[in-house]
């Protein structure tokens, strides 16, 4: 039988399937933060049960973390209490932790990748619903609650029943300056924000097949925001390149044995998927969104839609936008460019080009937040933190930042905040903080007009 | 985790699309490393007004609604995997979450805590929505062993898919845990094949 991708990744992970149930599926990698593990440590102590597998566990301190002064003790109570028990927590377990200080810290699905963790045809969990970045490998990779959290340490597995499969494919090729998040804010516009729900998605096409391993990231974190449990791109030579090297990456013979076992995953001539949808490359434009889910994004240059109903009012209301407006020349204050969509060496080199020379506009606030401590290491030996500075942008530590607010980093009530992050629900960023996703790119030149812009006209 | 049969309730509406677990319990809420609490603030920011005064108009603060049973708009759940949101809502005191579609994550973790998430067709949402606003007292049965959900009084009900397994976990107050570590010979006997 013609298999898929998905097909081959999850069916060489079954454990045990039964007639009419969920799967045992076996996980080879669990990435751990503070926010979604204390609760899971808590349930295996109470009822007596040993970690099974700390060997195949990672953990890192990314969402509650100041990103300035990272060397100080963590100022907010709560914040430093809930940092200090993953501590414990991993060093009574015997699980790798890299915390605050460590030169490998960063955001979960930053570091996975770039240390060389993140691997094709594993399956990887962790209790943050962007794992599905990791998808970009080939691997299937997926976001879980706390109380599976607890079933992979108490079992290194999960019963789950195997989603159906989608594949989405766009050819062509994108105008220039198009970046991989405008296709993916694109894509997720057409379909809405609940049609990959019970899905894994494929990204398949010359699009995906021509993108950089960061590119491709960018797409398959933002799977989630259509529903999807997880997106996945097949495994080529771009994909070997980058895992090729990394700290964890097998080595020597190693490493040519899993590249050819990597080569037999791409989906199969003919296979089939429970649902496709295909798109032009030569459609998608500079994308921005207007609303409060991820859904509602239209290209720059487009007016809001006259949409009639309830939520859909409510939500406009919310960011204080009329039916039929246009965004150009809308001034914003606030300006975000990080987290685990867009905050990897490839998104600051594709901003400071842009910015370089450049002044921010006088009117702005805009941060900068590396992915991690390797990508903050990187931009400084590219000199990139010069041009950041010079241009009036402020550089942080790495962090989850301003995403989602849980420290200092947050826009004010009622700003409007140009943001590269994944979410722009109500009070994402802040409590009546307004949100409108962009790419780097667009992010970048919002921070030097001042105002939103058409980076064609 | 509680064991869970029959429940016959009056419910609270809240007819919003795309409601996402940011909303039912905001980022800045997540700092505990306990399961407590999280009921006091399940939709805060819809809850109180800038000012912190009480937003009258949010169905959860309005006197006629009350129940253990949550109707909610299309797509519940979306967003951030935070299992958060299923103890806001059950430390809060809702069984049961009703609503036209339930996001994948979001459903998962309600299972996981003993909490219900009911999957109706639009048109019955809408008849619920109706319902429960002409008569707050309407009544909600919920039998998951027939898995049907009913108005009582009415003529009116549904049946809801779950899968097998879960059914029988919510019945019987079990969880995955106990399933994945009595299955442990298995898991070792495919790392061993594997490795
Ligand atoms: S950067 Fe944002 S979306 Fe990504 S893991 Fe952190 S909080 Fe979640």
């Amino acid at each position: 039988m013609k298999k898929t991708l998905f097909d081959k990744v999850w069916d060489s992970h079954v454990v045990e399937r039964s007639e009419n149930g969920p799967d045992i599926l076996y996980i080879d990698k669990h990435l751990i933060h503070e926010v979604t593990s204390p609760q899971a440590f808590n349930e295996l102590e109470e009822r007596g049960i040993p970690v099974f597998r700390p060997d195949q566990i990672v953990a890192t301190a990314d969402h509650n973390v100041p990103t300035q002064n990272q060397h100080l003790p963590i100022k907010d109570a709560l914040s430093r209490k809930q940092v200090n028990q993953l501590t414990i927590n991993c060093e009574k377990n015997g699980i790798t932790l890299y915390g605050l200080g460590h030169e490998y810290q960063g955001i979960v699905h930053v570091i996975g990748p770039e240390l060389g963790i993140t691997q094709p045809g594993m399956t990887m969990v962790c209790g943050d619903s962007h794992t599905s970045t990791h998808g970009a490998f080939g691997s299937i990779a997926f976001g879980i609650g706390t109380s599976q959290v607890a079933q992979v340490f108490a079992s290194q597995c999960l019963l789950l029943s195997k989603p159906k499969s989608m594949r989405i494919t766009v050819n062509g090729t994108l105008k220039k300056t198009i970046q991989p998040k405008d296709v993916i804010l694109y894509i997720i516009s057409k379909l809405g924000t609940d049609s990959g729900t019970g899905y894994f998605v494929e990204y398949a096409g010359d699009v995906f097949e021509n993108m950089t391993m960061e590119g491709r990231m960018t797409v398959c974190n933002m799977s989630i925001e259509m529903g999807a449990r997880g997106g996945m791109i097949a495994p080529d030579q771009t994909t070997f390149d980058y895992v090729q090297g990394k700290e964890f990456a097998p080595k020597g013979s190693d490493f040519d044995k899993k590249v050819a076992y990597w080569k037999t995953l791409p989906t199969d001539e003919g296979a089939s998927f429970d649902a496709e949808f295909e798109f032009d490359a030569a459609d998608i434009g500079h994308m921005i969104t207007y609303g409060t889910n991820p859904g509602m994004g239209m290209k720059v240059t487009e007016t809001i839609p006259s949409l009639q109903n309830d939520s859909f009012e409510k939500s406009l209301e919310y960011m204080g936008f009329n039916k039929g407006e246009s965004l150009i020349n809308k001034p914003i204050n606030y300006v975000f460019i990080g987290s685990c969509t867009n905050s990897r060496i490839e998104d600051f080199r594709i901003a400071a080009a842009y910015i370089k020379g450049k002044q921010k506009a006088e009117n702005e606030h805009a941060l900068i937040v590396p992915g991690s401590q390797q990508v903050d290491a990187q931009i400084r030996k590219e000199g990139l933190d010069k041009v950041f500075e010079n241009a009036g942008f402020e550089l942080r530590q790495a962090g989850c930042s301003a995403c989602l607010a849980m420290n200092d980093d947050k826009i004010p009530q009622g700003e409007y905040c140009v943001s590269t992050s994944n979410r722009n629900f109500e009070g994402r960023q802040g409590p009546g903080a307004r949100t409108l996703l962009a790419s780097p790119l667009m992010a970048a030149a919002t921070a030097v007009a001042g105002k939103i812009i058409d980076l064609n006209s | 985790m509680e064991a869970f049969k029959k429940l016959n309730s009056t419910a609270v509406p809240i007819q919003i699309e795309n409601i996402d677990t940011d909303q039912i319990i905001p980022a800045r809420f997540l700092k505990a490393t306990d399961r407590k609490g999280f009921g006091d603030n399940v939709f805060r920011d819809w809850r109180y007004h800038k000012d912190g005064s009480e937003n009258q108009a949010f169905p959860l603060n309005n006197p006629t609604f009350s129940g253990q049973i949550l109707v909610a708009g299309n797509n519940f759940g979306c967003g951030s995997s935070r299992e958060h949101a299923a103890w806001a809502l059950t430390g809060y005191g809702f069984k049961v979450i009703i609503s036209s579609f339930f996001a994948d994550i979001f459903k998962g973790n309600a299972l996981n805590n003993g909490l219900l998430p009911i999957q109706v067709s639009e048109a019955f949402l809408e008849i619920l929505f109706e319902e429960i606003q002409k008569n707050p007292n309407t009544h909600l049965h919920v039998d998951l062993e027939k898995q049907t959900l009913s108005i009582e009084g009415s003529d009116r009900f549904e049946t809801f898919e779950i899968s097998a397994y879960k059914k029988q976990c919510m019945i019987n107050g079990y969880d995955d845990i106990d399933y994945l570590v009595n299955n442990r010979d298995k898991i070792i006997a495919f790392e061993k094949k594997n490795s």
